[in-house]
């Protein structure tokens, strides 16, 4: 599946003249892209509106434009402090399973594609058949089980149960499989070797800096994954206080529904807003790091 | 944990990891693989085995065969969420597929003004968890205080429900194309940014315009992207339990607790405590998906040669 592991860093290919390869810039093009953008957008418009409205605005004023107040900061600041503060507690919680989790799957899969790319070993062939056929698994298909046999274990209802599945990116995995069959040239793991360097050190030194950008890749999928896991903390998570945001944001969404509860749509949306700036951020900060990342390894076949 | 191969002794040849580093590659791989069997293989196989007994309140757990497996052949609501499902994969997947290869060839022709704002901004919702996306959304098709409710007022359209029975699976797939067109047309860009420029350069000496070096060149080029993009949306699909799970509280009249195979595995398990037959039905939904994914990649992979 996977072609001859040549590096290829994307070059510029713009330049002003118009030839086949700098072609003349299109209006036309860009107002039909421009649909697919709105569509991409209007929704991020809406929520970001809505977050500055008070309940009864939310309500009565037109959905794309301001209501009769500014409420953004109150709605934040009641968001935070609501039910003791639960929002920072969720955020806490959601930080803990993305550095744990997605850090953690990032580093077993970046240590696994280096050895399924740089090593010969037995049982390499059964892996490759075992784990690229998990890719196909759904995911959630296993979750149901994986809830019985954690059950068994009493891992549930605590953090573990989340970390712990996470941990396993057969994506991540095969994305570093790739990358490093790229980005590594095997002379240079022989002249470290030459020089004595361990098989650690090797890896250390030597590869690991090679590999940075589809590390960087492998972590903002594995990032996004955790970050907006919903169906195995649903599972896994009795206690509130263990929830991660995105099953807090739904508990908050419901509330409105159960006898006696307090609706709460303004912090629905608010938190909503908070839910998605860091990883929106995140994807801004580092989006040349990891493109060129997806581009250079991941998707080659 | 330095792997403990003896690779300090100076004396050692440059190809020697072949013959003293035979299993140096464990060191690397073990970590993943010892986690690997324990969400992966080890519920899989306590799935089948749970999938073969049936528990009762009274008269405890006894083995039963394939009968939790025949009770779902028969089983209505089971079919309904598959059918629904693959209804859902048949129309949501190419229309999602095809607005993310458009886009993808549209930022890769360079004929785009402000073309990394495109991309970026066309990914941007892939960002956003399902359950934000989903309650956005459900909260924008309200025709009581929604979007879909302003328009109606604004311009005194009557603009039907979307969260009706009849168009509540219209809208969700709306939500997934929403979240996922952006993944699907990085996926592609970043393949097609890897196509040798020397091609293009052969294209233009032969006198192919733009619509023949879309079909002669940047497609097949991209055919393997293409084939990954579409078992992954088949698996989301058969998958599908996050937004029609979030939506139930907006639309519980539309969306049932067996609307799709995962949210009935789901429910089977937790709230009906049936967790034998809701292995059976995570294994079989499990099969089908290999299935279907294994063919699509296997019918990809043909046209390739």
């Amino acid at each position: 599946m996977v072609a001859t592991p040549t590096l290829r860093v994307p070059a510029p290919r713009r330049s002003r003249l118009s030839t086949p390869s700098n072609p003349r810039r299109s209006p036309l093009l860009t107002v039909l892209t421009g649909v697919v953008l709105l569509y991409s957008l209007v929704p991020l418009f809406w929520l970001l509106i809505n977050s500055t409205k008070n309940q009864r605005d939310l309500f009565s004023t037109f959905g794309l434009w301001f209501g009769s107040e500014f409420s953004l900061f109150e709605n934040i600041g009641r968001a935070l402090t609501y039910d003791d503060g639960i929002f920072v507690r969720w955020l806490g919680n959601t930080v803990l399973y993305v550095v744990a989790g997605a850090g953690g799957a990032t580093l077993l899969a970046v240590l696994g594609g280096y050895a399924l790319a740089k090593f010969d070993f037995p049982g390499k062939k059964a892996v490759f058949a075992v784990v690229i056929g998990a890719v196909a698994v759904p995911g959630t298909a296993l979750a149901v089980p994986t809830f019985w046999m954690f059950s068994a274990m009493e891992l549930t209802d605590t953090p573990w149960s989340v970390i712990i599945p996470s941990l396993i990116s057969p994506f991540g995995l095969y994305l570093m499989w790739t990358f490093a069959n790229q980005a590594i040239p095997g002379d240079l793991m022989e002249a470290a070797r030459i020089d004595g360097a361990s098989e650690f050190r090797t890896f250390w030194q030597v590869c690991l800096p090679l590999l940075a950008p589809g590390t960087v890749t492998v972590l903002l999928f594995t990032m996004v994954a955790t970050w907006n896991n919903y169906f195995l903390p649903l599972i896994m998570l009795r206690d509130p206080d263990w929830y991660p945001l995105t099953l807090g944001l739904n508990q908050w969404n419901s509330q409105a529904g159960t006898a006696g509860g307090e609706a709460i749509f303004d912090l629905v949306l608010t938190g909503s807003l908070l839910t998605i700036i860091p990883l929106v951020i995140a994807f801004l900060f580092l989006q040349r790091f990891w493109q060129s990342g997806l581009a250079a390894g991941g998707v080659k076949e | 944990m330095p792997p403990g191969s003896p690779t300090s002794d100076p004396g050692a040849l440059p190809r020697a990891r072949a013959t003293r580093g035979r299993w140096t590659g464990w060191w690397f791989l073990g970590p993943f693989m010892l986690v690997f069997v324990l969400v992966f293989i080890a519920p899989v196989v306590y799935s089948v085995y749970l999938s073969l007994f049936h528990t009762q309140m009274v008269g405890g757990t006894t083995f039963v065969g394939f009968d939790n497996y025949a009770r779902a052949f028969t089983d209505g609501a089971f079919w309904a969420g598959l059918i629904r499902v693959g209804l859902f994969l048949l129309i949501q997947v190419p229309i999602m597929l095809a607005i993310s290869l458009l886009v993808a060839l549209a930022v890769d022709s360079g004929r785009l003004y402000g073309r990394d704002f495109f991309r970026i901004s066309i990914f941007m919702p892939y960002a956003v968890p399902a359950v934000v996306a989903s309650l956005m959304w459900g909260f924008m098709y309200g025709t009581r205080f929604g979007l879909v409710g302003n328009l109606n007022d604004f311009f005194g359209w009557n603009l039907p429900n979307l969260l009706s029975p009849d168009l509540v699976l219209l809208s969700i797939g709306n939500i997934v194309t929403w979240e996922f067109v952006g993944y699907n047309m990085l996926i592609f860009y970043a393949a097609l940014r890897v196509v040798p420029a020397s091609l293009y350069e052969a294209a233009a000496i032969d006198g192919a315009g733009q619509w023949r070096v879309v079909a002669a060149i940047k497609i097949p080029a991209i055919r393997g992207a293409l084939v990954v993009a579409t078992i992954f949306s088949i698996i989301g699909s058969f998958q599908l339990f996050n937004e029609p799970a979030i939506l139930q509280s907006l639309a519980p009249n539309a969306i049932s607790s067996s609307f799709t195979p995962n949210l009935y595995a789901y429910s089977l398990s937790f709230a009906g405590q049936q967790q034998n037959y809701s292995a059976t039905i995570a294994i079989i939904m499990g099969v089908v998906t290999m299935i279907v994914a294994y063919v699509v990649q296997l019918r990809g992979m043909n046209k390739e040669a």
